[in-house]
């Protein structure tokens, strides 16, 4: 137990750690190959996040955006530059941060409580305490009922409410999401969007949130960071300013303001991913 | 789950229940030809008895077991050693091959140093490792044991360091994130994952420990099953040694059924096979 791990207070249902914006300066990545080459997956990142912020990154395939989000957890270290969350530079795993992929990682051999009431379990919560949250947690994303089931019992986008329960249950200053609904149908994709923006309004953790899709950058966000082919570094910066609470998200992709953010955004975007598709193309040729 | 028409449910019932029984009347007919066959071809003098034994004469054999014993004692004394050396050594080998895997599993610098070594281990025949044992700690039932254990060994630690190899990284960083400790990895994610593949590895790894200590047994003991067998052999009886492999049979079948259940209970999480589900 413990260790050089740090430990952090469980999470209370109220507000146990106020929200804490992300500085990111300099970030560079540098990887070794097996084959004792170099490879430079990300260069001189530099880009903030505002406490309580919703913060996309887009950018092509390959382009270091995962890269990023393992220098915020603190999972890896950076080669140069550093990342700040709240006032602290980061250096070891980072307290208070929660993490969704785009595969579920959820333990199959864990039922959906106890799923989800790992959270508060490592950080030293009473079982009986730890309980009680995950059920509630599991109320709020709508599956009270399900929680002895096991996850293979459960469609993608209930695996993917329990994902979500898991992450936010300890009330996390910041929330990294790499591509959470990738792997989802276009329809359950719209109905996980708006339950992650009810729940986020009420938590209002920090989040950096990876995606390939426009459209679901611009819904979410209040800052969508378009990243360049790899070595990846920040191109733009957009501030998304459309009002708060946006609503359902199926509806706000019609509106003028919306399609407007989105066109100059795209227009940004394109030539990186034409620059990373010939690379590819290039390659297999 | 399914809603049907009862005549359709009705239809499908009896399609499964004539399969049942063309298995069931398969199987019984493949026993009558394969022992049948043996007990004739003996019998008719095609096939030598004296080498080749006889289903009939087996079974006198093993009556002969079970009511006058044998020259060490009781079949049940014997057998209850032979059993006692196989399961310690099924123990052991199965402890410290989970154990060194899921280090090693874990550990790249550890398993790139020692990686080598335990596949040149491996590919030594390891069961002469018993006339070793047996001149270093005598005719005693610790030998035995160890030889079991040996070959236990591999199969698991094989499997439960790949099984620790082929845990889902994702997992990992998730829990890393959370806040656990390396030891709350292990606990929550690492093992638990690679049990899948040590349970997998058990049905196997128990017939090598019987083998074991069978094979200990006839290279020299004071008791057991591969006594009787290594004695019917000098005696040229070879009804006696296909009676103990008989006896033996029944004991690894029926822990093949216990780790079954034990299989049963520790994966239930683990979604139904689908070829369980037959196309009608």
């Amino acid at each position: 137990m413990g260790g050089n791990h740090p430990r952090r207070a469980p999470a209370a249902p109220g507000r146990a750690d106020e929200p804490a914006g992300i500085e990111i300066t300099g970030l560079t990545k540098r990887y070794l190959t097996p084959k004792g080459e170099t490879f430079t997956a990300i260069k001189d990142v530099t880009l903030s996040v505002e406490p309580g912020q919703f913060c996309s990154i887009v950018g092509p395939t390959g382009c270091g955006k995962s890269t990023t989000l393992a220098q915020v957890s603190g999972l890896e270290r950076p080669s140069a530059g550093s990342v700040k969350v709240g006032s602290h530079i980061v250096d070891g795993i980072t307290s208070g941060v929660s993490y969704m992929f785009q595969a579920d990682a959820l333990f199959p051999w864990k039922s959906v409580l106890n799923n989800v009431m790992m959270g508060p379990i490592l950080l030293g919560t009473p079982k009986r305490e730890a309980t009680e949250l995950a059920m509630d947690w599991l109320r709020r994303v709508g599956l009270a009922g399900f929680e002895d089931r096991y996850p293979h019992q459960l469609s993608g986008g209930m695996r993917k409410r329990v994902a979500m329960a898991a992450a936010l249950i300890n009330n996390p200053r910041i929330l990294l999401m790499d591509e959470p609904f990738g792997a989802l149908d276009v329809q359950t994709k719209a109905i996980m969007q708006n339950e992650l923006l009810k729940l986020w309004e009420e938590l209002r953790p920090s989040v950096l949130f990876i995606t390939h899709d426009l459209d679901e950058a611009v819904a979410l966000s209040d800052r969508v960071v378009i990243m360049t082919t790899s070595p990846g570094s920040v191109k733009d910066i957009f501030d998304i300013d459309l009002p708060r609470p946006r609503g359902n998200v199926q509806e706000i992709r019609h509106e003028k303001r919306f399609l407007e953010l989105e066109g100059q955004i795209w227009d940004s975007l394109k030539d990186e991913v034409t620059r990373a598709y010939a690379r590819t193309a290039g390659a297999a040729a | 789950m399914v809603e049907q028409p009862t005549d359709l449910q009705a239809a499908g019932r009896r399609k499964a229940r004539r399969r049942t029984t063309a298995v069931w009347a398969g199987r019984a007919a493949l026993a009558i030809i394969v022992v049948g066959g043996w007990q004739w071809f003996t019998e008719a003098g095609w096939v030598d008895k004296f080498f080749f034994g006889q289903p009939s004469m087996i079974w006198d054999s093993l009556v002969k077991l079970f009511t006058e014993g044998t020259a060490f004692g009781s079949i049940w004394d014997n057998l209850w050693v032979t059993v006692q050396e196989a399961f310690f050594g099924f123990l052991l080998g199965t402890f410290v091959g989970i154990v060194l895997g899921i280090l090693l599993g874990s550990n790249k610098y550890l398993s790139s140093v020692i990686g080598p070594y335990i596949r040149i281990v491996n590919s030594i025949p390891r069961i002469v490792l018993g006339s070793i044992f047996i001149v270093a700690f005598g005719l005693g039932v610790f030998p035995k044991i160890l030889l079991a254990a040996v070959l236990v060994f591999f199969v698991v630690f094989f499997n439960a360091f790949q099984g620790v190899r082929e845990v889902d990284q994702n997992l990992v960083a998730n829990v890393r994130v959370l806040g656990a400790s390396p030891f709350q990895v292990a606990v929550h994610v690492t093992i638990p994952s690679a049990m899948t593949w040590i349970i997998a590895s058990l049905h196997t790894a128990f017939g090598f420990a019987i083998i074991g200590a069978l094979v200990a047994e006839v290279l020299g003991a004071q008791k057991g099953v591969g006594l009787i067998i290594s004695q019917a052999q000098g005696t040229f009886d070879p009804n006696t040694v296909f009676a103990c492999m008989v006896i033996i049979a029944i004991v690894t079948l029926v822990a093949e059924f216990l780790i079954s259940l034990l299989e049963h209970s520790l994966l239930k999480w683990r979604p139904p096979n689908r070829s369980e589900a037959q196309a009608i």
